[in-house]
């Protein structure tokens, strides 16, 4: 096909955007969106993230899966005319005229360390590693923040009771993406609430799946050690043959 | 709106017939942490009284304490969005009456103070309305009772039939603190004198010591503060219970049972002669006059273990 190119075709792709592949000829509807208060004009159909490309952003933070799954495209915006601050991961939503917007870099928290093994389990260990939850005041603003739609105030109400089950079933979704604790007038960090929870009912509210136990007790035994050795002493060629031919999940 | 105006419940005994009334029931934080015993006891009590207890679903924290700072709207949403819940119930006909019955009385104290704050100022219910926009707007009709006020308005017959184990010759002190009685506006009983507990325990066969201590703070959050200043209290309350005769005081609520409970550790540092008194959920006592498996009771939970007293009086079998 690249032999067969015309004159024209080879200047229509100069044009066409190294990042997002638009060819700004092709475009019939443009919105203006503003980044960090400067305006851009911006093709209507892409998302926050690709219209920051091809506004001419290189984003080096803030952007991992593109997939809505990673949780690192956090981004606040306000629509035109409206005086609500809204959030949303920028991968999965699309620009809007008039929309003024900036991402969040990564947002700042506490994490805290514990040996899991030495916890009790008991609403306590939310009151011993993030006493701040017991500020909640229940006003719901990190529910309205989620990009994932999770009801967040509900889980962190969860954890005031020590109900691990419903905080875990609850949290399970999160990406991690920072919004609610941006926004949280009792500033909780929600998300590492929710993660020390599901560790804790991993741990010691839900049984250990019997298919665990066999197979630890297989790697234990050895059982896959010639395998992975083998694997270790291969030469890149051999790998890239074994990956190709390899059998996935979704083949079966 | 008062208690005379709606007779849901107080059919349920005379009716003959198997329908239990359904309430709802808003537990708080602490019934489902230190509190367990307070809630387990209630709740085999009620099922005993024909009275069912149906949990709000998606409740949240009661606001802990009312605030009286004329704008600060905020500590408001959390109470009032537990009357959205009650609503919903009411509404989907899931129970029979619009009364939420609260255990702890911290958590009735600050559900029905707040919600008679915000419902008496039209302008502040739709404040918070607009501002809770995710939720069916508040119509303001919902109530917030105590389980004693159930209680109370059961026939004293029907909870009599219940007992089958008398307290008899146990001595008990009921003790009310501050937020069943104050404010008047709020509370369940004559704020001075109060005699509610009383009346029921009297039905249990109790021989119940009345004294002047009943209505004392308890010290309340100072716990946290200074804790020598809040076993300087519990020293008193129950010294005072003790000369007056009483082998064991009741509660209705969690922090009050820590302060004259746990705090007891305290007392002891500084009065070596003090002599323990247990502390018991008013519905503890009710559970094990009823004769119901003392497993509700989470006596295990108890700082000075009542257990021992409970044997003493013939009321509680050897290793139960
Ligand atoms: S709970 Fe918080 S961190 Fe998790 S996805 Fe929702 S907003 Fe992001
Ligand atoms: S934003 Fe913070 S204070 Fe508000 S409901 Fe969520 S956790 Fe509670
Ligand atoms: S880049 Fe991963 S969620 Fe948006």
């Amino acid at each position: 096909m690249s032999e067969s190119k015309t004159m024209m075709e080879k200047i229509s792709e100069s044009t066409r955007s190294l990042t997002t592949g638009v060819d700004t000829r092709d475009v019939e509807h443009w919105v203006t969106i503003y980044i960090m208060g400067r305006g851009y004009s911006v093709p209507a159909d892409l998302t926050i993230m690709t219209a920051m490309e091809f506004a001419g952003y290189k984003l080096i933070r803030s952007c991992g899966c593109r997939q809505g799954f990673c949780g690192a495209c956090a981004t606040i915006f306000r629509r035109e005319g409206q005086y609500k601050l809204e959030s949303a991961l920028a991968c999965q939503t699309r620009v809007e005229d008039g929309m003024c917007l900036v991402q969040i870099p990564f947002s700042p928290a506490e994490a805290a360390y514990y040996d899991i093994a030495a916890e009790s389990y008991d609403y306590s260990v939310f009151s011993k590693h993030y006493p701040e939850v017991a500020r909640c005041v229940s006003c719901n603003t990190c529910t309205k923040a989620c990009p994932q739609d999770l009801e967040v105030m509900d889980y962190i109400q969860s954890a005031i009771k020590g109900d691990f089950e419903s905080l875990a079933e609850q949290s399970f979704d999160c990406i991690q993406c920072g919004l609610c604790a941006l926004r949280c007038p009792a500033e909780i960090v929600q998300y590492n609430v929710g993660h020390l929870g599901r560790r804790m009912f991993g741990r010691y509210g839900s049984p250990e799946p019997e298919h665990l136990k066999t197979r630890l007790a297989e790697m234990e035994r050895g059982e896959f050690s010639s395998v992975l050795d083998a694997l270790v002493g291969a030469s890149t060629e051999k790998l890239k043959e074994l990956y190709a031919a390899r059998v996935r999940e979704s083949d079966e | 709106m008062t208690s005379e105006q709606t007779s849901t419940t107080r059919a349920a005994p005379d009716t003959g017939s198997p329908k239990r009334t359904r309430l709802p029931y808003y537990p708080g934080c602490t019934l489902k942490t230190t509190g367990k015993g307070l809630e387990d006891s209630a709740l085999a009590v009620a099922e005993t009284l024909g009275v069912e207890l149906v949990e709000l679903p998606r409740w949240n924290c009661c606001g802990v304490v009312t605030s009286l700072t004329d704008d600060d709207l905020m500590r408001h949403i959390a109470p009032i969005r537990n009357m959205v819940r009650v609503q919903e119930v009411s509404d989907a006909g899931l129970v029979d009456d619009k009364r939420v019955v609260t255990l702890c009385s911290m958590c009735f104290n600050a559900l029905k103070w707040s919600n008679a704050r915000i419902v008496g100022d039209a302008e502040d219910l739709k404040s918070l309305n607009d501002f809770m926009y995710l939720e069916e707007d508040y119509r303001g009709d919902a109530e917030v009772v105590h389980f004693l006020e159930i209680l109370k308005e059961l026939d004293p017959e029907a909870i009599a039939e219940q007992v089958k184990t008398p307290l008899g010759e146990l001595n008990v002190a009921p003790y009310y603190g501050c937020t069943l009685l104050r404010p008047k506006s709020i509370g369940i009983d004559d704020p001075e004198d109060p005699t509610i507990q009383q009346e029921l325990l009297e039905i249990m066969g109790a021989t119940v010591i009345d004294n002047p201590y009943k209505t004392v703070c308890c010290g309340s959050y100072q716990t946290v503060q200074d804790k020598y200043a809040v076993a300087e209290l519990t020293h008193g309350i129950l010294s005072h219970a003790r000369a007056a005769g009483a082998e064991a005081v009741t509660t209705f609520c969690p922090l009050c049972a820590f302060n004259l409970d746990n705090r007891q550790r305290e007392v002891l540092e500084k009065h070596p002669d003090f002599e323990p008194m247990p502390v018991f959920y008013f519905t503890q006592l009710m559970a094990v006059a009823f004769g119901l498996n003392p497993k509700c009771c989470r006596f295990d939970l108890n700082h000075t273990d009542p257990r021992p007293l409970l044997r003493g009086k013939g009321l509680m079998k050897e290793g139960a």
